[in-house]
């Protein structure tokens, strides 16, 4: 009788009611959103670090992976020392250059990310079509390349392509180019998208870049034998392998995935931050209106509330059957909201994907059940709050006042 | 309860009303007994305190002083929790305008007292159909208020009444809103009521109303003036 009640009289006016969910629901989607946001990147950037394996990130000292042009030297001896380490399992190293492409067959050209990997290790691609670059090539003969890369020079699997080092096209004139056969596609995980990029064996793009290249990466990564210990146990074991590389190369710093999150999170805290008073913000609107639109339905129905008082409705009657009114409203705020949600994350996810400089494979809006709990409770906790006062208030209806009231008027 | 025992019973209840500066005294020391069965009227100008008295009656409201008893029992000092549930279990209320709940239908409106004293949905589903049948109105149940004339709004009005089978019936001014036959009408449905054993006050401008009571009490500036018992009622 009292959900019959409290739906009725929500009912009684329907536009009205209708445009507080509608209001309601957009608030509750910006929250969800702003939810997802703040959860999503962090979960995000785990697994695209965590993707291949690899826990360890070995860098020149004070820099982060590709960062900066900075490399470390004496790359060979440093690999061997981390692959003779027991506890690490695969060693992964690579350099970063930007190169110049011209097509052999095309009149295209332009320049490209060039990543020199060990393909037998890499965690840097995957392959979408064709094979990898053969792991024992020492000079310039094969490259896996990007889509974009193809899309750009209008080249495909098994085309010839010109690489030659160098920042612009006047240096490359200079320079000698080197032949290449693009053997595969590939999709990068750390490549902005929009940018093009190959990969060729490591010793081929440290040859390729001369004395400058000559036993030099910009990165390693390395990846920590696993035992039956527990996530603890290798968190513990990645951090003392950690320290190690770090004391006995002075030259490099290491960081492990789990610094690596929280420093990306020092980055992006703005945005969190943004996040998070924006879903507050919505939040504080989501309670305005529902407080907004019971107590007009309050002030509305003070004569119908005393008759109900009058004929022996409990003041928790009343309060009941109010606060059913603000939470029915929040159910259907939210259902829809929920739904709308989803769809503004997506679509804003596909615009902060294209952000420059950051992975493709980043997401920024990420659904997880606990986001979603996260969200939801909060906004249900609101929706009671907000109609308590109202609510409140009509128990409190002066009976005999009101039904004088109510028949004078 | 023997029969001597009055059904209820005013004792020197005062009600002042504070607006300001001014101070108005409602009543000034009223009494009244009421004995169970007995059919009453009070009469009265506007103004002279019949609604502020029907209210203490009814625990609607509390008086600055005195007392008024119950089945022997004070309720002019119950905490707000227990007046609302002499309320709900021991008096009925109809009131000049009705006061159905326009979302409700006429069977919910009479179901909606049942409901909060705690009946099963199949009794006082059952209980609200047969109320609605003995007020003439078997036929129209599903109707909501704004669907239903004054008179028939007015029959609802008295099974929600009597939902919870209360030991008194107040009503102030029933007939007001209502045509000369219409009201008649609704006058014999309670002079059947108090036939079969309920105890009925009524506050009426009504003359007719008025003659169809055993008893008529006159008010004036908030006090009884004249107490009469009518000789022969007028059905
Ligand atoms: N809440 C209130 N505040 C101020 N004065 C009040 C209030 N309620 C009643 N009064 C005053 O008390 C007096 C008695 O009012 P009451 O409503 O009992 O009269 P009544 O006999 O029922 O009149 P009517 O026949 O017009 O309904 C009136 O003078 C009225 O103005
Ligand atoms: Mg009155």
């Amino acid at each position: 009788m009292r959900a019959t009640l409290a739906f009725a009289s929500l009912w009684r006016h329907p536009m009205r009611t209708l445009l507080a969910i509608f209001g309601l629901a957009i608030a509750a989607a910006l929250l969800i959103d702003m939810v997802m946001l703040a959860t999503g990147m962090r979960a995000s950037f785990k697994s695209l670090l965590t993707s291949r394996g690899y826990e360890l990130r070995v860098t020149p000292r004070g820099t982060l992976p590709f960062d900066t042009e900075a490399t470390v030297g004496n790359a060979a001896a440093l690999v061997a020392s981390l692959r003779a380490h027991p506890d690490i399992e695969r060693v992964s190293p690579s350099v970063g250059t930007t190169v110049q492409i011209a097509s052999t067959r095309t009149t295209q050209s332009g320049s490209a990310f060039a990543l020199g990997t060990q393909p037998d290790v890499q965690g840097e691609y995957s392959v979408l079509s064709g094979r990898a670059p053969s792991a024992t090539d020492s000079t310039l003969r094969e490259v896996i390349a990007n889509t974009v890369l193809l899309a750009r020079l209008q080249v495909s699997v098994g085309d010839t392509i010109n690489v030659s080092v160098g920042r612009s096209a006047q240096l490359r004139l200079s320079e000698v180019a080197e032949r290449a056969v693009i053997v595969g596609e590939a999709r990068f995980l750390y490549v902005p998208p929009g940018l093009p990029a190959i990969s060729a064996p490591l010793r081929a793009v440290q040859s390729l870049l001369g004395e400058a290249g000559r036993d030099r990466i910009s990165l390693a990564m390395a990846s920590i034998r696993a035992d039956s210990g527990g996530a603890a146990a290798t968190s513990a074991r990645t951090e003392a392998v950690r320290t190690w590389i770090e004391q006995t190369h002075a030259r490099v710093t290491a960081i492990s995935t789990e610094t690596a999150i929280v420093q990306v999170e020092e980055r992006l805290a703005y945005f969190r931050q943004l996040a998070l008073i924006l879903g507050a913000l919505s939040l504080v609107i989501g309670v305005l209106l529902v407080t907004t639109l019971v107590s007009l339905s309050v002030n509305e129905r003070l004569g119908e509330l005393a008759v109900l008082r009058a004929i022996g409705v409990a003041r928790s009657g009343i309060l009941h059957q109010i606060m059913l009114e603000g939470l029915m409203l929040g159910f259907a705020g939210i259902a829809i909201g929920l739904g709308l949600g989803l769809i503004t994350a997506r679509w804003l996810n596909a615009i902060l994907r294209d952000f420059p400089g950051l992975p493709a494979d980043l997401d920024f809006f990420v659904w997880s059940p606990e986001a979603a709990w996260k969200s939801l409770a909060m906004l249900l906790v609101a929706a009671t709050l907000a109609g308590a006062w109202p609510a409140w208030r009509a128990s409190k209806v002066r009976v005999a006042q009101a039904l004088r009231e109510e028949a004078i008027g | 309860m023997t029969a001597t025992t009055p059904l209820i019973e005013a004792r020197n209840l005062v009600r002042r009303y504070r607006t300001g500066a001014t101070d108005v005294a409602a009543l000034r020391g009223v009494s009244l007994t009421i004995m169970p069965g007995e059919f009453v009227a009070i009469v009265g100008a506007s103004g002279s305190g019949k609604s502020t008295m029907l209210h203490l009656l009814g625990a609607v409201d509390a008086p600055d002083s005195g007392q008024v008893l119950l089945e022997g029992r004070d309720i002019s000092q119950l905490s707000d929790a227990d007046a609302t549930r002499l309320r709900l279990l021991r008096i009925g209320l109809v009131f000049q305008r009705f006061y159905l709940m326009p979302t409700l239908s006429a069977l919910e409106n009479v179901e909606l007292p049942m409901a909060e004293a705690g009946a099963s949905t199949t009794v006082r589903r059952e209980r609200a159909k047969s109320l609605l049948s003995f007020v003439g109105l078997g036929e129209r149940t599903d109707h909501r208020p704004s669907q239903l004339s004054g008179g028939e709004q007015q029959r609802v009005a008295v099974a929600r009444a009597l939902a919870n089978k209360p030991a008194l019936l107040l009503a102030d001014e029933p007939t007001g809103e209502l045509d000369a036959a219409t009201g008649a009408a609704l006058i014999a449905l309670l002079q059947q009521l108090n036939r079969d054993g309920l105890t009925c006050v009524l506050v009426t401008h009504d003359a007719a109303l008025a003659r169809s009571a055993q008893r008529v009490v006159t008010m004036r500036d908030g006090q009884i003036v004249s107490d009469e018992r009518v000789a022969e009622p007028v059905a």
